[in-house]
């Protein structure tokens, strides 16, 4: 038994509630879906294990060659800059997440030792969110290729552990540097341009370079082989972790729980006072309108429309986690741009990435504008039918699509109007859809759950991922082929059908 | 055919079950005018009733008339001339007061420069001037309940429906929503409120409801009520029993019954 008090004690606490935590994400709150999370859990990792062994199986015996270890470090890298995203999320959260601080911040316990556990939790988490996903890959190589690979799992130990420090290190330079209420946004919006920012500039690179998306050509390529530096640089270190080199596996993870443990003895004795300014900021004024505006000549429709775009424009968490679905268009923006200039027959592949981005983007749009009301009883008693609520809603969403893709479009018209018409169409078919989904699976939440929205309904997820998925292979055959397009086009209906099918009842409302 | 209604809500053998019944079989009328609460013990039927009387819930069975229309055959109709108001605030926290009451004004269609007026006159009644065009998320309980309260009002209804109101005010606030309340029953209006803090009722309610497992089990003005419990003088309400004692003993001869 541990002391009370202790950071042991407090480590249990954290455990304990980390886990229910999962368990109700898991199985949305229901414990009796336990059983078959469980046996999807298993089929999952079965299944990857298998993708696992198709993609890299003939890699187990790689040589050491400057090739192989760009590779690897460059995989290693953009998993890492994941966790440091992940990472700088949850310490924001942390900061600014009521919960259980004011209780804890009002205790006599020594506030250090709970936020020194806190930290410390991340770094676990982002190391536990990370197996699942690694540990099929190293699995095979080691089965493949030899126990030396096991070095992969501490490699992967000392990744959560310098995300986390660097994390927590970034979030608490911003809250000095801009303040505790500027520094929620900057840091959301620092995490979504950190997570996506190397898969981008790989794919910039490679369409300015070689006009393609894939991110491959570079880093094969003669240049950047060139560039490398020579195999004893400390560059390779966690290459060299991962291939199963004792020494560099020992002092990858010596430095990096150096560095978490310098982070924790930093940061965790403050952490308690950059959380109390954090909850200041609730208590504050945070905007004043410029000047009245007089009342605008509206109806029903109109108002909810409105009400939607304000909100979504003024909320920057919201602006921030819908930013990441937008960083991914930049590639596609690229390429079109080049294209004008070399006149390829790349634009076959916008189309499926734009209408994919459609999709996802539509979902989460339209999740906040249909489940995500704030006011849901005000709305619902307004003397409108609900239909009209739910088409005032559903413009709001496609509003915001058009003046997101209607630019990107464009564009490609004027460099292939066939392709533009194929994607106008696919976007439109793809936003309806997600769209229709989010209507048939709505459940009532606040905005504030936009990050949890994906635990409500797992089927809405799954369907609304695998409708964008169908309607962008649609889009990506009917730019070569109409005819053949129709059996994606099926594929796709057919998720819609099922989801229809899956969806609860309707409201009980009148 | 509304105009005349005398009766702002007709409620007749209202039903609604979900694993067991909440409301079993209610008849309740509250004449135009009136100043009603709704009271009876956790798990009444009360904000079922309510929610069903707003057009939040669906009734398995039975009617309802808000001011002469039939709420459940035209809701957009009823739900025009009636305003719904719960213990939890519905506002948006990105909008200001001022852009909040303008996006109500706009769902129930309030001509603009009407809407603007009434707006701006609510807000001073209620002390929100100098916070109207300050987002609503850094409010207390209180000034967002009297966002919500403002909100209600901008639209002029001729029906208000309240749950449990004043939950969470303080006394200041707590004041200024029952002066605003009692001022639009005093121009006409009707009000119809649950409510746990009997005193409130017994100062500003013409007429109290008692429900018990669904049903309406006592009704009519305080002194009526005594009488029924059997804790009154026929003489006069002063020195009879509280509403308190009078309420208890009329919950505690209902479940004997039961």
């Amino acid at each position: 038994m541990s002391r009370p008090g202790s950071a042991v004690w407090f480590a249990r606490h954290e455990s304990r509630l980390a886990w229910r935590d999962w368990l109700a994400m898991m199985t949305a709150g229901r414990r009796e879906r336990l059983r078959r999370v469980t046996i999807a859990f298993i089929a999952f990792v079965i299944f990857m294990h298998a993708v696992a062994y198709g993609m890299i199986g003939r890699y187990a015996d790689a040589a050491l060659d400057t090739s192989t270890l760009i590779a690897i470090t460059a995989s290693v890298l953009l998993a890492w800059l994941l966790m440091v995203s992940q990472a700088m999320e949850s310490t924001t959260r942390a900061f600014y997440s009521r919960s259980d601080l004011d209780l804890i911040l009002a205790s006599p316990a020594a506030v250090e030792k709970v936020f020194a556990v806190r930290i410390a939790t991340v770094a676990f988490t982002m190391a536990m969110m990370a197996l699942p996903l690694a540990a099929p890959f190293i699995n095979v190589l080691v089965a493949r290729g030899g126990w030396r690979w096991l070095g992969a799992y501490g490699l992967i130990v000392a990744m959560g552990a310098t995300a986390t420090a660097l994390a927590v290190g970034l979030t608490v330079a911003l809250f000095r540097a801009i303040g505790p209420q500027r520094t929620r946004f900057v840091a959301q919006v620092v995490a979504a341009v950190i997570g996506a920012a190397f898969v981008i500039g790989l794919q910039v690179a490679a369409i300015l370079s070689y006009g393609t998306l894939s991110r491959l050509s570079v880093l094969q390529s003669d240049a950047m082989i060139a560039l490398a530096p020579g195999p004893g640089s400390v560059l390779w270190w966690p290459a060299r972790a991962a291939l199963g080199d004792g020494m560099a596996l020992a002092g990858v993870l010596a430095a990096s729980l150096a560095l978490l443990g310098a982070a924790i003895a930093i940061v965790a004795p403050r952490f308690g006072d950059y959380a109390v300014a954090a909850a200041g900021t609730d208590r504050s004024v945070v905007a004043r309108a410029q000047r009245p505006v007089a009342f605008r000549q509206t109806s029903p429709q109109r108002a909810l429309r409105r009400k939607e775009w304000t909100l979504l424009q003024r909320d920057p968490w919201l602006m921030s986690q819908t930013l990441m679905q937008m960083l991914y268009l930049i590639p596609p923006a690229v390429l079109l741009w080049r294209g004008f200039d070399g006149g390829t027959g790349a634009y076959k592949l916008l189309v499926p990435v734009l209408v994919m981005a459609a999709g996802q983007l539509a979902g989460g749009l339209a999740w906040l504008a249909i489940s995500g009301e704030d006011a849901p009883d005000l709305v619902a008693t307004a003397p409108v039918p609900a239909s009209f609520i739910v088409r005032a809603k559903v413009e709001a969403v496609l509003g915001v699509i058009a003046i997101v893709f209607a630019p990107l479009v464009a564009a490609l018209a004027f460099a292939s109007p066939w392709h533009a018409l194929v994607t106008s169409g696919g976007i439109v078919v793809a936003t309806a859809s997600a769209t229709a989904i989010q209507l048939w699976f709505r459940t009532q939440g606040k905005r504030s759950q936009f990050r949890r929205r994906q635990v409500s309904s797992r089927v809405a997820t799954f369907m609304e991922a695998f409708s964008s998925i169908g309607w962008a292979a649609t889009a990506a055959v009917a730019a070569a082929s109409l005819w053949l397009a129709i059996a994606p086009a099926l594929m796709a209906l057919m998720v819609l059908a099922g989801a229809w099918f899956m969806s609860p009842r309707p409201r009980n409302a009148w | 055919m509304t105009a005349f209604a005398p009766f702002a809500l007709e409620i007749n053998a209202l039903v609604k079950s979900f694993e067991r019944p909440a409301v079993d079989g209610l008849d309740l009328n509250v004449r135009a005018g009136e100043f009603y609460a709704l009271l009876g013990p956790n798990g009444a039927g009360k904000t079922t009733t309510l929610r069903m009387i707003a057009g939040l819930l669906r009734p398995d069975s039975g009617t309802i008339r808000v001011a002469g229309v039939d709420a459940l055959a035209d809701p957009a109709a009823a739900k025009r001339v009636m305003a719904w108001i719960s213990d939890e605030p519905m506002i948006y926290d990105k909008l200001t007061p001022r852009e909040y009451l303008e996006f109500v004004a706009g769902l129930w269609d309030v001509e603009p420069t009407l809407a603007e007026a009434r707006a701006d006159e609510l807000l001073g009644w209620l002390g929100l001037a100098p916070h109207a065009r300050e987002r609503c998320e850094g409010f207390s309980k209180g000034m967002r309940q009297k966002v919500a309260l403002a909100g209600a009002l901008v639209h002029d209804p001729r029906v208000i429906i309240l749950d449990e109101p004043l939950t969470g005010l303080d006394a200041g606030s707590a004041r200024q929503v029952k002066s605003v309340l009692r001022e639009r029953v005093d121009a006409g209006g009707t009000i119809i409120m649950t409510t746990h803090i009997l005193e409130v009722a017994e100062r500003m309610a013409d007429r109290i409801g008692v429900i018990a497992h669904g049903r309406l089990i006592a009704e009519g003005t305080l002194e009526e009520l005594r009488i029924a419990a059997g804790k009154g003088t026929s003489a006069g309400g002063h020195g009879g029993a509280s509403l308190e004692d009078t309420f208890l003993a009329l919950v505690a001869e209902q479940a004997q019954a039961a």
